[in-house]
């Protein structure tokens, strides 16, 4: 049956005061879209302009050249192996420290006052400036323990700076695994070891490695822990050894952007190319990772 | 019968023992659970003992009073003066400038995002906007010393904006605020419950009205508790303001003046402008340790905050 209109011209058009309110919502969305990207546009500005700068720079013995003092010889080669060493020794220690962490959390601890202190704490030190880290770090390993400036010293201080991020992100992933997992594990007559061990944790691993990589992300970008504990250093050696002193590529890239030389800015522009690389792939890897496991 | 019994009874035995033996395994690795767990308390009481213990010597040398109520920050020339007011009003500028920019950016976002976008441009959206707290800080040293600084702010400023300015170093500081309040914020938002924005739209609100009068009101905990957040983050955030802000410490919340900030003095020590033992390098754990009380205070009331909101329509 056809609805029949009173009036052949009839449109439910707003007029007056209504049709303005709805002109300035429809045109909100666009300001707001707009503002939501002023950010990543100034961001891609910038990635832009750096790889203009640098971009001539990058070139097979930027990567295998020591730094030095002077712009067009310098290269990456001791912060990258610098960086290598750090943050492999980072993982070692950041790995089984952060998911037994999130395992006793979320699998053993007993529900009391002090479970949720040591979750606070976490959530805490997550937000604790990195620099204070250094501090620890060059007050403790370098001096009390007199580990010196070296790789040991770096990694131990990196670890304590991503342990907090890593386990809250452990934890979300042991959260996930169903209930229904453990109980099946239980009621066969797994003791509680062997159900995490064997049920909760291959469920949680993809979200733990996702966690682990993005930490490690910020690891590899860190700066200002590494400069507290004395690795802004001119280094001309590989490093072979956890005693060693050493720096790394992001300390380098600072380096190169406080001189005053037009020639090392744009070192410093293609130090931030290969930074951007690593953090990038690391991040993408990361989001890749989620992508695949989301059931 | 009694044979076959012992026989059982043997088998239980060993059933037993082996349980037993399973049961010692696991409070064994519960115990080292516990100990890995333990990791994380034993680095807040380190941070802790460190700044207090290694403070004590300075503030033998530099009474407290000095350090809290003086405003000229003068560590290495002649009349040397510890008053930290001056560090605590360069990081408060750059926090000022930096929140300036970036709340209005991050709310309009998290509102987008919450609001407004349809599915597909949020999966791109939110992921490039996470992107920009994953980009190193140095990273964003160099874009603010350079860039924003000597490509942007001075052929408009001219002479009248120093080399090394607050504003350059907020700036950039902004852009990297703005997923840690977007983020958050869109939280709060998408958890207001639908019936609120529904009772609205039967009123006849628009989807502005709804956003901004009924929405953002309700969500303004979570707002609040991201701004909080970020603040933490731009008080202790340390290679942008020590790159561009500059080295001057300077009573002032002028975004063109050069300054230093508490992280900038910090990192100044660190890269050996002091010598050990010297009380310069003993201001480090009395400026570390004002640092990581006020990030303290910030982060532990945004998570206050949090919590009350995440009871609020749960």
């Amino acid at each position: 049956m056809a609805v029949s209109l009173p009036d052949e011209n009839f449109t439910l058009q707003a007029t007056g005061r209504v049709a303005r309110r709805q002109a300035v919502s429809r045109a909100s969305k666009w300001v707001l879209l707009g503002a939501s990207m002023i950010g990543v546009v100034v961001l891609f500005a910038l990635m832009v302009d750096t790889i203009v700068v640098g971009w001539s720079r990058i070139s097979w013995s930027f990567f295998t050249s020591y730094p030095s003092r002077f712009a067009d010889q310098a290269g990456l080669r001791s912060s990258f192996i610098g960086s290598i060493w750090i943050l492999s020794l980072t993982i070692v220690f950041v790995v089984p420290i952060a998911i037994a962490t999130a395992i006793w959390i979320e699998e053993f601890a007993p529900k009391t006052r002090l479970l949720e202190f040591v979750k606070l704490n976490l959530a805490n030190l997550a937000g604790v400036p990195s620099i204070i880290y250094g501090v620890l770090g060059l007050a403790v390993f370098v001096r009390l323990f007199g580990w010196g400036s070296s790789i040991l010293a770096g990694s131990f201080t990196l670890f304590l700076m991503i342990l907090p991020m890593t386990v809250i992100a452990s934890q979300e992933a042991i959260r996930q695994v169903p209930p229904s997992l453990r109980q099946g594990s239980l009621a066969l007559g797994a003791t509680e070891w062997q159900t995490v061990w064997y049920h909760v944790l291959p469920g949680a691993l993809p979200g733990i490695i996702t966690g682990v990589i993005l930490a490690l992300a910020r690891a590899a970008g860190e700066t200002a822990a590494l400069i507290m504990i004395g690795a802004f250093t001119f280094i001309a050696f590989d490093n072979t050894s956890i005693w060693d002193s050493f720096t790394t590529m992001p300390i380098q890239v600072y380096n190169w952007t406080v001189r005053p030389q037009e020639a090392f800015r744009q070192n410093a522009a293609a130090g931030i190319l290969v930074l951007m690389t690593v953090v990038l792939t690391f991040n993408i890897a990361a989001a890749a990772l989620r992508e695949r496991f989301r059931n | 019968m009694a044979a076959a019994g012992t026989r059982l009874d043997a088998d239980i035995g060993t059933a037993l023992s082996k349980g037993r033996f399973k049961r010692v395994g696991e409070s064994v690795i519960k115990l080292s659970l516990v100990a890995a767990a333990s990791v994380s308390l034993f680095t807040t009481v380190a941070i802790v003992a460190v700044l207090v213990w290694e403070s004590i010597p300075f503030f033998q040398e530099v009474p407290v009073q000095d350090f809290l109520l003086k405003t000229d920050w003068q560590p290495l020339f002649e009349p040397i003066s510890f008053g930290i007011w001056e560090l605590i009003a360069g990081t408060m500028n750059i926090v000022l400038w930096s929140l300036v920019m970036a709340l209005p950016i991050g709310l309009a976002a998290a509102i987008y995002l919450s609001e407004y976008a349809d599915p597909n441009v949020r999966r791109i959206l939110k992921p490039m906007l996470e992107a920009l707290a994953s980009v190193p800080t140095v990273v964003y040293a160099y874009f603010a010393l350079t860039f924003v600084t000597l490509n942007v702010l001075r052929p408009i400023l001219g002479d009248s904006i120093s080399i090394f300015n607050a504003l350059g170093a907020s700036t950039v500081m902004a852009v990297m605020l703005i997923p840690t309040i977007a983020s958050i914020s869109e939280d709060a938002m998408s958890s207001v419950p639908r019936e609120l924005r529904e009772g609205a739209y039967g009123l006849g609100a628009t989807r502005l009205e709804v956003a901004f009068k009924v929405v953002l009101p309700a969500a303004l905990s979570g707002v609040i508790a991201s701004v909080l957040l970020a603040v933490a983050r731009a008080v202790g955030e340390t290679m942008i303001v020590a790159v561009a802000a500059g080295s001057t410490p300077n009573l002032t919340l002028n975004p063109l003046e050069s300054i230093q900030t508490m992280t900038g003095y910090m990192l100044q020590v660190g890269l050996g402008d002091a010598a050990r033992g010297s009380v310069q390098y003993r201001s480090l754990f009395a400026v570390g340790l004002s640092l990581f009380v006020i990030t303290m205070i910030f982060n532990i009331a945004a998570q206050l905050v949090i919590k009350r909101f995440r009871e609020e329509y749960d």
